[in-house]
């Protein structure tokens, strides 16, 4: 038996493929666009006309080998700093979200409401300071903290650590404690207790912090473009881009192609990793 | 046994003693203004020693103290260094007129006052209230909109779900010079062809302003539309039944039965969307720059589309102004924290009437 088609699911239809092709439709001119020259894009934005190999690549090349861009380092500096930093946020972060949880004392109480209230604290009224409490520490101690790579994870862990440790002690808590219990009684110490029986069990809310922290650093712009700056030699992807636009204004192959560039890695982590991007996203809303 | 023990013990005290005589050397190097390279490392080196020999000192009684404390101290210490302490230091720098580098003076609530006085802020502000709220109705009607439509059975709904979802994995700065590019290009030869009109909607206060909202929209609608479709999913099939049973149409159904059932979902996502609206920043930035010629307040400003956040980056870094960028900061930190206040009573309420 064929369903007939009423007129609202035709209705419904049409509607969708809208709403799809003004969603789709930047990407698909940014599509078009890198396989052309300047000049064939200011003619007509949106065309098919003089689309060539030859011209992708050449506009790959000038990209890529751009002193300002410079893809490969900044792709690397954006990979690491996101890299180690989710996952040093996922390790100090459970650990401290199981002392929080297994420990009904005062002091643990105040730390926890502490990280929960600074959530609400906004990046613009400590990033001023923060710049200025790392050149000055940092000159004092002798560690560079700006236009580093340890400086600026050491602040996406100060930055990520509210959100992480929340999520993850919502989670401790509904893990029973007769299993640490248990596991004392068989004479187990407390950190073998934590990396050998909750750390496994924490896969769940650490594959959605580590998600939400990824997503969050690989995008981020402003924090690394004040603390790393934009003539710097350690730049991520998203200053990298605004640097390269603002020494090639106009030049819309280029910009395109450069902003292809940023957005691909994250496009093919997403196809791969759709459900759990997602999910994870969408957790980390719920519950904060 | 035994001999394993004091052999711990030894080597926990060798190493207790290590880390505090290097973090030691390091700071007496650092206040007596020594530039020697490698004092910060041993300064490191010295914290971390001092934690593995606090790690091996044997005592059954407190271990477990021992083991908390080097749990918690990375991350909390991350935490203090680049949050609480910024924090303490920006409401005082807020009330001093601070350069960035340092303060000669204490201004009071000088920079408070005089950030009202100053025509391009307020308008900054008004025009982030305005975003706000624009916003606020917007992106939850279209993206609550977008999860009706996802959650109806339907071919496809899947692609169509990651396909709205897809705006929202790429940072503001990108999709800001993307959509620059659609702006000053697509848009504008089009609006040429068909009215004569040359130039881009980018470089009007007005339009400009638009074409923020357009954009947040497309990359905020659908992210908010999968938190709608987790809420729409909870609602039980039996309930709906039942209603189909009673006679109940569609829009029936959705209006008294869905719509009051997912009411926490809509709390959730207003409040989510009112927090990210206001924070803008990259898109703003990338967009328009802030730019557009206005006239507010019997004066001509030049950053009719700069909203509060790009307002204090720029006053700040661009202009210099840090004291003032800061007590800006503060007053917007004060803004959100009230709003979080407000969110926080409404949820409660809700949870006790539940």
């Amino acid at each position: 038996m064929v369903k007939k088609l009423t007129p609202a699911d035709i209705l419904i239809r049409m509607a969708f493929f809208l709403i799809a092709l003004y969603v789709l439709f930047p990407f698909f001119l940014v599509v078009i666009n890198v396989f052309r020259s300047a000049n064939d894009i200011v003619a007509n934005p949106v065309s098919t006309t003089g689309m060539s190999f030859t011209k992708l690549t050449k506009n790959l090349t000038s990209v890529v080998n751009n002193s300002n861009f410079s893809f490969w380092s900044a792709f690397g500096t954006s990979a690491l700093i996101t890299v180690l930093s989710i996952f040093f946020l996922a390790l100090f972060g459970g650990m401290a979200a199981w002392v929080i949880c297994r420990n009904k004392t005062k002091w643990s109480m105040f730390i926890y409401m502490v990280f929960i209230t600074s959530m609400i604290i906004p990046f613009q009224v400590v990033m001023l300071p923060l710049i200025s409490t790392f050149r000055d520490v940092g000159k004092f101690l002798g560690i560079q903290m700006l236009q580093s790579f340890p400086g600026i994870i050491f602040a996406y862990l100060g930055f990520g650590g509210a959100m992480t440790v929340f999520i993850l002690t919502g989670f401790i808590k509904t893990v029973p404690y007769e299993l640490e219990e248990a596991a004392s009684i068989d004479g187990c110490s407390p950190e073998g207790t934590y990396f050998r029986i909750i750390f496994p069990l924490l896969k769940p809310p650490v594959v959605t912090v580590t998600i939400l922290n990824g997503m969050w650093i690989w995008n981020d712009y402003l924090l690394p473009s004040l603390m790393l700056g934009h003539n710097g030699k350690v730049k991520t992807l998203p200053v990298a881009v605004q640097a390269f636009v603002g020494s090639y204004v106009k030049q819309w192959d280029l910009i395109l192609t450069a902003a292809l560039l940023a957005i691909i890695p994250m496009i093919i982590l997403f196809i791969f990793a759709q459900k759990q991007i997602m999910g994870g996203l969408v957790d980390g809303a719920i519950k904060s | 046994m035994e001999d394993g023990r004091s052999a711990n013990k030894a080597m926990s005290q060798a190493l207790l003693l290590i880390g505090i005589l290097s973090t030691l050397t390091a700071l007496i190097l650092d206040f007596t203004g020594s530039r020697l390279f490698f004092r910060g490392e041993l300064l490191l080196a010295g914290i971390i020693v001092f934690f593995a020999g606090l790690y091996l000192f044997p005592t059954k009684k407190h271990h477990r103290t021992i083991v908390n404390i080097i749990f918690l101290f990375p991350l909390l210490f991350c935490f203090v260094v680049t949050v609480i302490i910024p924090f303490g230091l920006g409401l005082f720098y807020s009330t001093t007129d601070w350069n960035g580098i340092r303060m000669t003076e204490f201004v009071g609530i000088g920079n408070y006052l005089n950030m009202f006085n100053e025509a391009g802020f307020l308008w900054s502000l008004l025009l982030t209230v305005m975003f706000v709220i624009v916003n606020m109705v917007l992106v939850n009607v279209i993206g609550l909109g977008l999860a009706v439509l996802c959650t109806s059975k339907m071919k496809a709904v899947g692609f169509f779900r990651a396909a709205f979802f897809i705006p929202n994995l790429i940072g503001g700065i990108v999709l800001g010079y993307i959509w620059q590019f659609i702006f000053n290009n697509v848009v504008l030869k089009w609006t040429f062809d068909t009215f004569e009109y040359n130039s881009s909607l980018l470089s009007k206060y007005n339009t400009g302003f638009l074409a923020i909202i357009l954009v947040y929209i497309w990359q905020y609608a659908g992210y908010i539309m999968m938190i709608y479709i987790t809420g729409l999913t909870t609602v039980p099939s039996d309930v709906i039944e039942a209603s189909a049973i009673d006679g109940a149409t569609a829009v029936q159904t959705f209006f008294r039965i869905k719509l009051p059932m997912i009411a926490s979902t809509i709390t959730v996502c207003t409040f989510l969307t009112l927090q990210s609206a206001f924070k803008q920043f990259d898109v703003n930035m990338a967009l328009t720059n802030g730019t557009g010629s206005v006239n507010f307040m019997g004066q001509y400003l030049s950053n009719g589309t700069q909203m509060l956040a790009l307002n204090i980056y720029n006053t700040a870094i661009t202009k210099n102004n840090y004291a003032m960028g800061q007590a800006k900061a503060v007053l917007f930190f004060i803004i959100l924290s009230i709003v979080s206040v407000i969110q926080v009573r409404i949820s409660n309420k809700r949870e006790v009437e539940m």
